[in-house]
């Protein structure tokens, strides 16, 4: 068996790095690649980097890249290739460890605090943190800065509500603790269901993502990436499953806090390491000014000079509608505490008070890693310019990328490349490290919650149960990259929001009250996450997330309309240049295209005004399950309280959890 | 392996974990909903109240930055006075009531 698994990685990690360089050997590829793969990135990045905070003109036609970015390929596909060769090796390593089945969803309990804390902070910021919010702040100031800090809020909740009750009271899965006084059956298979939904809405934004991303940064084609990570990712589940998994996260979070580190320092040091002088240079520099200028314009404001760049500095550049904040925030700070791979990371602790520690060593480092983006935002807008990171993508997504590679050509161009390059393998890592905690844990809710407890009746011998959870993990892998293949076109801005809208609406009510109320029953986990997922889900696709064609024949009509007005006002004979031709003929294909249609839904246009739906759908959610409570009242869930209230305070009768 | 059985709601009700139950329930919920609502004062008053937040603090530094920056501190702050807390109060009032069952 051990030999056999050696064997599958070595194939897993030798085809992988067979896809990565194939387009290396290729030298007539990377032109023409490029120019097919990169304008098809610029209107998708944005979205899968600022979940709620998407460009507000999704009609826009793409804007067609004047820049490009592009890393050494030969230095980051070597880097690519060590850090493949150290996460297998780890696989290796965890394959030979994972044995019975709580080995594999839960790293037999014998992960400490501190290395959970650093696996739930590689696990949680993915490369939408990453890359996405450095690019608002470069971008638009103030508003990315404040939209970073519900991240690091959602884990007061995590800490005080979720953490050390789930450790004390749970398992390996959500349906663990849902189940522990309600009729099992019903409430896993409801349980594991939402928990698939909610990570496959996840997985898909991170799979398209991660297609685009290195399709734009190495040249590797999407559909390469996209079977090279989803290889990868099945490879570490399979095998190493949450020790594996575990190690990769820290790996990556290493890695991630570094690359932060360092490009912080070097911003720093153009500073004089003087903060008040660093926001001064925001301020007095005149492309700043000039890119705020013509923001506050489209709103008929006149600012310029130091007016201006202190405008950067203040609120209301990209974040106009308020209560689609609050909405947002509200999911974010609910949300993450029901996320089900956020969930599972605490069963791999030993006691309560490691899952505590691992809270806080995880706060320090999401909260410290978010003030450092905040110097890598703004550094980019001094150093890059909000002119020259937009001309590269029209979201920001590549600030940071743009300012590694400047920062470090001014020490010599060798050390930008590498600097690029390693920042490109950061992004990587942070890929395979977030795609692998999702997979797990809807293998975990598949394999676990339904076949083992529904299907199998709990009668499971340990091999049985661990090879159920490796054949899930690989079926999972396998359907997480056909979706990845075939969202490609698929506008998948909203997913990470309807992901922490559905986990916020129907998970966390339900995992609250089985933990803090005693009248709490089946019938009340079933209604609670029914209609808490159902509302979310059902909300966003009535909202402006989904496409509306009537919307975008219109948008592409004005156009036709300002086209042809600009070509009437020309003297006879003259006729427009090519890049409006082109641009009239695209409106009009756009219009022909788009003027019947309707939304998935058959609308014409959004019900809802609102991106997050989380202002409603989350007090639904509470709202069905209270009330299909009271409905439908057990006397046996109210008689077991004590035991699951004593259990998730004290932690008594936990072994039964660890022992195996 | 032979599970030990536990009276549960004779725990519920022994005097050690009354007390562990309501210092709990008070401190978790009244700073989570301290601390909720911190944050909520920022997109709140970014919206309603920017002239607040425009007015300079430091240098050109305003008050919404500090602001937004003080939510870090205050997150930061919260973790670690829960911690202190729970690591002498909930973790040895726990600790007296497993001896107590022993």
């Amino acid at each position: 068996m051990k030999k056999l698994i050696a064997a599958f990685t070595l194939a897993l990690s030798l085809g992988t790095l067979a896809y990565a360089a194939e387009p290396a050997k290729a030298p007539a590829g990377p032109g023409a690649s490029s120019a097919v793969t990169a304008p098809a990135a610029s209107p998708t990045a944005p979205a899968v980097a600022a979940p709620s905070a998407t460009p507000a003109a999704p009609a826009a036609a793409p804007l067609p890249l004047k820049k490009e970015i592009k890393a050494d390929k030969t230095i980051t596909i070597g880097m690519f290739a060590i850090i493949i060769g150290i996460t297998m090796a780890v696989v290796v390593w965890a394959a030979k460890r994972t044995k019975t089945a709580a080995d594999f969803y839960a790293a037999g309990g014998g992960i400490t605090g501190m290395q959970n804390g650093w696996a739930i902070a590689g696990d949680y910021m993915s490369a939408a943190s990453f890359l996405g919010i450095s690019g608002m702040i470069s971008l638009y100031g103030y508003d990315g800065f404040m939209y970073s800090v519900g991240w690091l809020v959602a884990y007061i909740t995590v800490l005080l509500i979720v953490a050390e009750p789930c450790r004390n009271a749970g398992k390996y899965t959500l349906g663990d603790i849902l189940s522990f006084r309600t009729d099992p059956k019903p409430v896993r298979a409801v349980a594991a269901l939402a928990t698939v939904a909610v990570t496959t809405f996840y997985l898909t934004a991170q799979m398209v993502g991660a297609g685009k991303l290195m399709a734009l940064l190495v040249g590797i084609p999407y559909k390469v990436s996209i079977i090279g990570v989803g290889i990868l990712m099945v490879g570490y589940v399979v095998f190493g499953g949450m020790t594996a998994t575990t190690w990769v996260q820290i790996i990556k979070a290493g890695l991630l806090m570094s690359g932060a580190f360092l490009l912080s320092v070097l911003v720093m040091a153009k500073a004089g390491f003087n903060p008040i002088g660093f926001f001064s240079d925001i301020v007095n520099n005149p492309n700043i000014q000039r890119h705020v200028s013509n923001l506050v314009l489209k709103d008929g404001v006149i600012l310029s000079g130091t007016d201006a760049g202190q405008r950067f500095l203040e609120p209301g550049l990209f974040m106009k509608a308020p209560l689609d904040q609050i909405s947002l925030g509200l999911a974010l700070v609910l949300g993450t505490a029901g996320m089900p791979h956020i969930l599972m990371r605490f069963f791999t602790v030993p006691t309560a008070q490691a899952a505590r520690k691992s809270v806080i060593v995880a706060m320090w480092l999401i909260g410290i890693f978010y003030v450092l983006t905040t110097l890598l935002g703004f550094g980019a807008a001094i150093h890059v310019t909000p002119q020259g990171i937009s001309a590269v993508d029209a979201g920001g997504n590549m600030a940071t990328l743009l300012l590694a590679q400047q920062l470090g050509a001014d020490i010599a161009p060798i050390v930008g490349d590498i600097f690029l390059a390693f920042l490109c393998s950061v992004a990587f890592a942070t890929i395979l490290a977030v795609v692998s905690g999702l997979v797990l844990a809807a293998s975990a809710a598949i394999a676990h919650d339904i076949y083992v407890n529904v299907i199998k009746d709990g009668h499971a011998d340990q091999h049985e149960q661990v090879m159920a959870a490796r054949i899930t993990s690989l079926c999972v892998g396998a359907v997480g990259i056909v979706i990845g293949i075939t969202a490609e076109k698929q506008n998948v801005a909203h997913l990470v929001a309807l992901a922490f809208a559905v986990a916020s609406s129907g998970n966390l009510p339900v995992v609250v009250m089985s933990l803090f109320w005693r009248k709490f029953n089946t019938a009340g986990v079933i209604s609670g996450l029914v209609v808490g997922t159902i509302a979310a889900i059902g909300l966003v696709m009535v909202s402006p997330n989904m496409t509306y064609p009537k919307v975008v024949a219109a948008g592409a009509q004005k156009a036709i309309t300002a086209l042809e007005k600009k070509q009437a006002a020309l003297p006879p004979g003259a006729t427009l240049d090519e890049k409006d031709l082109k641009a009239l003929n695209k409106a009009k294909a756009d219009y022909e295209k788009n003027k019947d249609g309707t939304s998935i839904l058959g609308l014409d246009k959004p019900i809802l005004k609102l991106k997050n739906p989380g202002i409603f759908s989350i007090p639904l959610g509470f709202l069905a399950a209270i009330i299909g409570t009271l409905a439908f009242p057990s006397r046996r869930s109210e008689e077991m309280f004590d035991e699951i209230y004593v259990r998730q305070n004290t932690g008594i009768g936990m072994a039964k959890a660890i022992d195996h | 392996m032979a599970e030990r059985q536990y009276d549960w709601a004779a725990i519920a009700k022994n005097p050690k974990f009354v007390e562990l139950h309501h210092k709990k329930s008070a401190f978790l919920f009244g700073w989570w909903i301290f601390s909720t609502v911190y944050y909520f004062l920022l997109p709140i008053g970014a919206a309603y109240a920017p002239g607040l937040f425009k007015v300079k603090v430091i240098g050109v530094v305003n008050f919404g930055y500090v602001f937004a920056l003080s939510q870090f501190f205050v997150s930061w702050g919260l973790a670690h006075y829960y911690a202190h807390v729970a690591n002498k109060d909930f973790d040895r009032l726990t600790r007296e009531l497993v001896d107590e069952l022993k």
